[in-house]
């Protein structure tokens, strides 16, 4: 799956449609004698005005789709390229080893960090390791682990988000799902390091706030974070999950949503079309923002970024008095 | 689902009872148990706590009622009572519902929070009420706990929560979400100051509820049987494709994986409590 073309989606389908009626002509006019030059150019101007029409305006459901692509790159992906000598650290000391979380300590721009991900598979096979990228509260306690080493070396942590959500399961439950978050919450609260939280692909519910409680939080463009998703709001609210195209406008729940809301600082733009189209540029949009917020958190002092964050995250809701 | 149909239609034929609502809110001269059927006088039921003089089946208490069986009498203040939903993502019909809830349970969200004495002692605590929209958790939800908590941090007191709650409320999207990481900072910054925190998980306790403060007590106890955990029962027998054990997710169950200090009988909550907050005390401390 990771080595095709990437795969239509739904709106980009009259896209598709013309590249390929494009590429028929040129193939056509390289074995026949006909100069279609012209027309081509034209269907190509038409590409790239359709182009910027489609991208430029993503739907909440367009961006639902970009964010679940099964090319669109991963923690893993991402820490190759952005940070060097990545070590991979495993384990909660208690239980076992969850990849669906990976963590370890690494260098950014000279500078080391800890850096800890929710993690997919990129085929079947890796997504059962992984259990699609869905964490048992064993993955939750190692990430809490390494939060925890982080703090003691006075390294900046940096968590990128991307989950359907904790896992629900019978053995999740009977080890502490709950309390794992909770602990997670509660801990990543009191943090004397800079924390900073990159949705880079789903963040389902509370599976990824768990990673959330961050000084900063940032979103790539086309990513989510939701209390649940458009499918099981759509089931819940309506009885009908096919409606889960309408409970993506109605949940709000994109990258400009939550920068709206004040629940994030940034939205980190994407590579056109989505992050899958350049793994290597997106990690450098991804770079410069993990620089910029580490620019402006690097002078508090450890208590000022737990100030920082309980102000942040205490702001945060829409009542009246 | 079908057994709730065979339910319904037999509580229709043994309808001795008069004026029955439902079967969580007692109304009437007498109050049929929904587990064991045990028909009891409700204002023999009421001086039991509601709770079924034969199975020991806790009745659902609204937030007044846990504050009355629990604070010294007359002693309870709340507070924010003024805060007020808003209807953030335009839900249809949202604002209606808090309305009808706020109406039929005299609260202005789903949990009443305050401060009060518990045998002589100040505590703050914090009640949720399943009568209001299933105690979901919004933004005036998550505030009202909020300022809970931080009222105890600034006047060194106890905090005390009931929790009862289907989770994050769906109608505030990721808003609702969110007030699972506020509730958080404010219970490290109280638990940084040395304070008490004491978690009360009563049915029912799941979703975002029990995945954030309901599950981080210094000491966590729960009414007997209720119903507590992160996924929904049907939800996991979907992904696991397993028959679940008939106690699963049930405070025992919770007692047995080591996720609870104890299970408490509501008849002995308060004198449960009375003793944890007693040996949190300065003097407990100084005279071991």
């Amino acid at each position: 799956m990771a080595k095709t073309a990437p795969k239509a989606m739904t709106f980009e389908e009259p896209l598709f449609e013309l590249r390929k009626k494009i590429d028929e002509l040129k193939e056509y006019t390289a074995t026949a004698d006909v100069d279609l030059s012209s027309e081509i150019k034209s269907l190509e101007e038409r590409l790239a005005k359709l182009e910027s029409d489609i991208y430029e305006n993503m739907k909440p459901w367009d961006r639902v789709q970009v964010a679940r692509h099964p090319n669109r790159p991963t923690t893993l992906d991402y820490i190759s390229i952005l940070f060097e000598d990545f070590i991979e650290l495993h384990g909660d000391r208690s239980y076992g080893d969850d990849e669906a979380i990976v963590g370890g300590i690494a260098s950014f721009h000279g500078q080391p960090v800890t850096v800890i991900g929710h993690q997919r598979g990129k085929d079947t096979k890796e997504n059962i390791r992984r259990n699609f990228g869905m964490p048992h509260p064993e993955g939750y306690r190692k990430a809490l682990r390494l939060m925890k080493q982080a703090e003691k070396f006075n390294r900046p942590i940096v968590c990128l988000i991307d989950t359907k959500g904790a896992y629900p399961g019978k053995a999740a439950e009977e080890r502490g799902q709950s309390e794992a978050i909770a602990r997670n919450l509660v801990e990543m609260a009191g943090l004397e390091v800079p924390v900073i939280s990159i949705v880079i692909g789903e963040g389902g519910s509370g599976g990824a706030l768990a990673l959330g409680v961050g000084n900063h939080i940032l979103m790539l463009e086309n990513s989510t974070f939701s209390v649940i998703s458009p499918e099981g709001a759509a089931s819940i609210l309506w009885k009908d999950s096919a409606l889960a195209q309408t409970a993506a406008e109605a949940m709000k729940i994109t990258a400009p949503d939550l920068l709206k809301m004040k629940i994030i600082e940034r939205v980190i733009p994407e590579v056109r079309g989505g992050a899958h189209h350049d793994c290597n540029k997106q990690a450098a949009y991804i770079g410069d923002a993990i620089k910029q917020s580490f620019d402006e958190l690097g002078g508090l002092s450890g208590q000022e970024l737990i100030d920082q964050r309980y102000a942040k995250f205490k702001s945060i809701g829409i009542f009246s008095e | 689902m079908i057994r709730d149909i065979f339910k319904r239609n037999k509580d229709k034929k043994e309808a001795t009872i008069p004026s029955k609502a439902s079967k969580d809110m007692p109304e009437g001269l007498m109050t049929k148990c929904p587990e064991c059927k045990h028909i009891s006088l409700t204002k023999d039921l009421q001086a039991d706590h509601k709770v079924c003089s034969k199975c020991d089946y806790h009745f659902k208490l609204t937030a007044h009622e846990r504050i009355a069986s629990l604070m010294d009498e007359g002693s309870f203040t709340s507070m924010d009572d003024h805060l007020k939903s808003e209807n953030p993502l335009g839900f249809p019909g949202y604002t209606e519902k808090i309305q009808q809830d706020s109406k039929k349970t005299g609260l202005n969200e789903a949990v009443l929070t305050g401060t009060g004495k518990l045998s002589g002692r100040e505590v703050v605590v914090a009640v949720m009420d399943s009568h209001f929209r299933m105690g979901s958790m919004g933004s005036v939800v998550g505030e009202k706990i909020t300022r809970a908590i931080e009222a105890a941090t600034e006047k060194k007191l106890p905090f005390i929560i009931f929790t009862a709650s289907g989770g994050a409320r769906m109608q505030e999207g990721v808003l609702s979400l969110m007030q699972m990481a506020k509730t958080s900072v404010a219970l490290k910054r109280h638990s940084n100051e040395g304070l008490l925190f004491v978690s009360v998980l009563t049915h029912p306790t799941t979703g975002g509820v029990s995945a954030s403060f309901a599950s981080v007590g210094d000491i966590n106890i729960a009414e007997p049987k209720a119903l507590i955990g992160f996924a929904g029962r049907r939800v996991i027998e979907q992904t696991v494709r397993e028959k679940l054990p008939e106690d699963f997710q049930t405070s025992e169950f919770l007692l047995a994986h080591g996720q609870l200090d104890a299970v408490v009988h509501r008849a002995k909550m308060r004198e449960t409590l009375t003793s944890i907050v007693r040996l949190h005390t300065k003097e407990a401390v100084q005279h071991g």
